[in-house]
């Protein structure tokens, strides 16, 4: 019967199309973003950060890389602390992604100290050797658009003021860049909630271990040398040659990092690992 | 009785851009590829990787998968309500205009004109092409249906008629957005909205434009290829309507475990399993035709073709819906996985049931017999082996690489930095290059013998070319 009407079998198909668009499409609407949602301290994009997300997306970053961290042990291990729906109400469009080809870009804002990422877009690996991320050192080239930026601060209407746009003057499209990747996932304070405390005494496992000094001049190879030179002599971070620190001292910088210093937090080597680094900078090689 | 004059002209200027689309959409794939395994190969800024992926997305999805659903739509539609195209001149027009869009949405994507959003990052005046493109295909075929001859509408149509409404509504929804300037837009949703909203398109887009046109050409050019009819008409009719009613509730399987609500992940979830019943109640349709007829499977290769589509389709909605479990999915998601998933459906399933409809169409359309058979055969052959070694050695790596990101040491650290699990994956990158290039080897034979095909002399008789149903 329905097969020789075409406009009642449209109007019939159209609607078993509706339901399930109707009750997990457009009824979200009535929970998500609203204020049950909002969490303090999620602020909207400057006129420079919402510039590097746009220059972001326009190099499509998001082919590679994902912005959010799942609830899942290993995840929350590797990246922080899992996203929160309130911590997104300022993106337009999502970045969340769909392939980690790269790894997770959530939870990047602090980690590293702003030289890092200008000397990381320019060469990728010139910081992570075998890494296969394509260079993007004309970003240096190119100057910003104040008024550009205006009219895109106007569309999205999000606040600013005169003096934000004219410090855009002589600002380069990587300043952009580097400013947005500062402030992903930053809104929260979740590093100092994440910070784990040391309980109990600190003891070398391994003193004058020459199997753990060369175990850890791997690990300063592969996660140290891109900001500490590969002899220590110092580059984005300071030189490593003579610290004069303790061991336990020296195991707590590395465990913990130097949040207000721009030195991340190696925790998720794990003790051993760490040790091993401990052991190998104080080695006196 | 008379004939009537259908329009084959149509049809064949179709599959010649579906084609010269197909071959860009494949070539751009082996290319980022290769830049996957080599950074170097990277231009910038106009030819990077970012900037390159969503032309291969969507010259594979809007170029080849809707320029052969526009000419085997075309096709179908007249013969199934027996009943020339309504207009041959919107036709035309809607022929221009493809191209016009198709080549507008290459240059915007290399130039950075881009919303972000997968499979949908033509930014806004393109959205405008794409909606005037598919508003006046439409009405070409629904009016042909309005005006049929036939008055039972057979299964094609209901499929075709599903995609036309579909594709409207989830393009014109996730197309929502303010614009800032002729190039940039922003998203009319924010965030987790977005993702929900964006999902929804995502994963539906792949049941309005990849699956139920692939469907509509399988039951018509299977039983027109073996000459015998389909196996179940109620069969049939279930599954469709069970189809298109599930497939819309389960695009939050693409965000299990993200900030959207979980009762709509669990949704996604129940739907995805659920949705194994229809679609393996064509999968079933399709095996129970051949009753009798499996032998056509060595004499036939158009059967071939569209026997081994149907089964990629049987073995992607189930692989689909194990990775729409919650667990599952926390475990592959974000991996290498997921696009050998995903091109399992395109190069297995939806580009198998277009090759073997162009096969069977280059007869009608050519007036002409296939220039080689052997030729066919080895382009079904080097179709197959591609896509096996493509998806098989992701499949592989991504088992392995989620591995290595949940492995845990004995004190509860990490075993692996993200760095020393993505080396790893280099070998397995390289197969999807070599397994990409055999894939393209073969279309570059199934362009070079549809080539020769119209370049033969002898031509068939214009009754058994035009009036063949």
């Amino acid at each position: 019967m329905l097969e020789k009407k075409p406009v009642l079998f449209m109007i019939l198909a159209t609607l078993a199309i509706l339901v399930g668009t109707a009750v997990t499409m457009v009824l979200p609407f009535v929970w998500v973003n609203t204020a049950a949602d909002r969490i303090e301290g999620v602020t909207p994009y400057t006129p420079l950060q919402q510039e590097g997300r746009d220059i972001y997306i326009r190099e499509g970053c998001n082919n590679c890389h994902t912005q959010t961290v799942r609830p899942l042990v290993a995840e929350v291990l590797r990246y922080g602390d899992y996203s929160k729906s309130g911590e997104f109400v300022y993106d337009r469009p999502f970045l969340w992604g769909s392939k980690r080809t790269g790894p997770d870009l959530a939870r990047l804002g602090g980690k590293y100290p702003d030289a890092w990422h200008y000397k990381h877009m320019k060469s990728p690996r010139s910081m992570v050797p075998k890494t296969n991320m394509p260079d993007y050192p004309w970003l240096n080239d190119n100057p910003l658009d104040p008024d550009v930026i205006r009219n895109k601060m106007e569309t999205l209407g999000f606040p600013y003021d005169d003096e934000q746009i004219a410090d855009l003057t002589g600002k380069t499209e990587m300043d952009a860049m580097v400013a947005y990747l500062q402030k992903l996932g930053s809104d929260i304070p979740w590093r100092k909630a994440a910070e784990t405390t040391i309980v109990g005494d600190l003891t070398n496992p391994f003193p004058g271990d020459a199997a753990a000094i060369s175990a850890g001049q791997a690990i300063y190879a592969s996660n140290c040398a891109a900001c500490h030179g590969d002899n220590r002599e110092g580059m984005i971070g300071p030189e490593l040659t003579d610290m004069g620190m303790e061991d336990a001292e020296l195991y707590q910088v590395l465990h913990n990092g130097i949040p207000d210093g721009g030195m991340p937090g190696f925790s998720n080597l794990g003790s051993t690992k760490v040790w091993q680094l401990v052991n190998f900078l104080n080695s006196g090689q | 009785m008379e004939k009537p004059s259908y329009n084959t002209d149509i049809v064949r200027s179709f599959v010649t851009w579906s084609l010269v689309w197909g071959l860009v959409a494949v070539l751009v794939g082996v290319i980022v590829s290769l830049q996957m395994v080599n950074p170097d190969l990277n231009f910038g800024p106009y030819l990077t990787f970012g900037r390159l992926r969503p032309i291969h997305t969507n010259a594979g999805i809007y170029g080849w998968g809707v320029g052969t659903i526009f000419a085997t739509f075309l096709f179908m539609v007249q013969r199934l309500c027996k009943q020339p195209l309504w207009s041959d001149k919107l036709a035309k027009f809607q022929l221009w205009f493809f191209n016009a869009t198709i080549i507008a949405s290459a240059v915007t994507l290399l130039l950075g004109y881009t919303t972000s959003k997968e499979y949908h990052e033509m930014e806004w005046p393109i959205d405008v092409m794409v909606v005037i493109l598919w508003v006046a295909f439409a009405i070409n075929i629904i009016m042909t249906i309005i005006k049929r001859k036939d008055e039972q509408m057979y299964i094609s149509l209901w499929y075709m008629m599903a995609a036309l409404i579909g594709v409207a509504i989830l393009y014109l929804v996730n197309a929502a957005a303010v614009p800032a300037s002729l190039f940039k837009s922003y998203s009319a949703y924010a965030g987790t909205n977005d993702a929900n909203v964006h999902w929804w398109f995502g994963h539906n887009a792949v049941a309005m434009a990849l699956t139920a046109p692939p469907l509509a050409m399988f039951y018509y050019f299977l039983p027109k290829s073996t000459g015998v009819p389909i196996y179940s008409h109620r069969l049939s009719i279930i599954a469709f309507w069970s189809l298109i009613f599930m497939y819309l509730w389960t695009g939050a399987h693409h965000l299990l475990w993200t900030p959207v609500p979980d009762w709509i992940q669990t949704l996604a979830m129940a739907f995805s399993v659920m949705l194994i019943a229809p679609s393996w109640g064509s999968v079933i349709n399709g095996y129970l035709s051949m009753n009798g007829q499996w032998h056509q499977m060595k004499e036939n290769y158009l059967v071939k073709f569209l026997i081994l589509g149907i089964t990629f389709y049987g073995l992607q909605t189930l692989q689909g819906p194990m990775q729409s479990i919650r667990s599952f999915s926390a475990f592959i998601h974000y991996t290498d996985w997921v696009p050998a998933h995903i091109h399992m459906g395109t190069m297995g399933w939806v580009s198998m049931i277009s090759f073997a409809s162009i096969y069977f169409l280059a007869p009608r359309i050519y007036g002409r017999e296939i220039y080689s058979i052997p030729l066919a055969n080895l382009h079904f052959w080097l179709a197959l082996i591609g896509q096996l070694i493509w998806s098989i050695s992701l499949w592989v790596a991504g088992v392995l690489q989620a591995g290595m990101w949940n492995a845990m040491n004995d004190d509860g650290s990490l075993t692996y930095t993200f760095m020393e699990t993505m080396v790893e994956m280099y070998p397995y990158w390289w197969a999807r290059v070599i397994g990409g290039a055999i894939y393209f080897a073969g279309i570059l034979i199934f362009v070079y013998n549809l080539y020769m095909t119209v370049r033969k002399k002898e031509t068939i008789p214009s009754t058994t070319a035009e009036g063949r149903a």
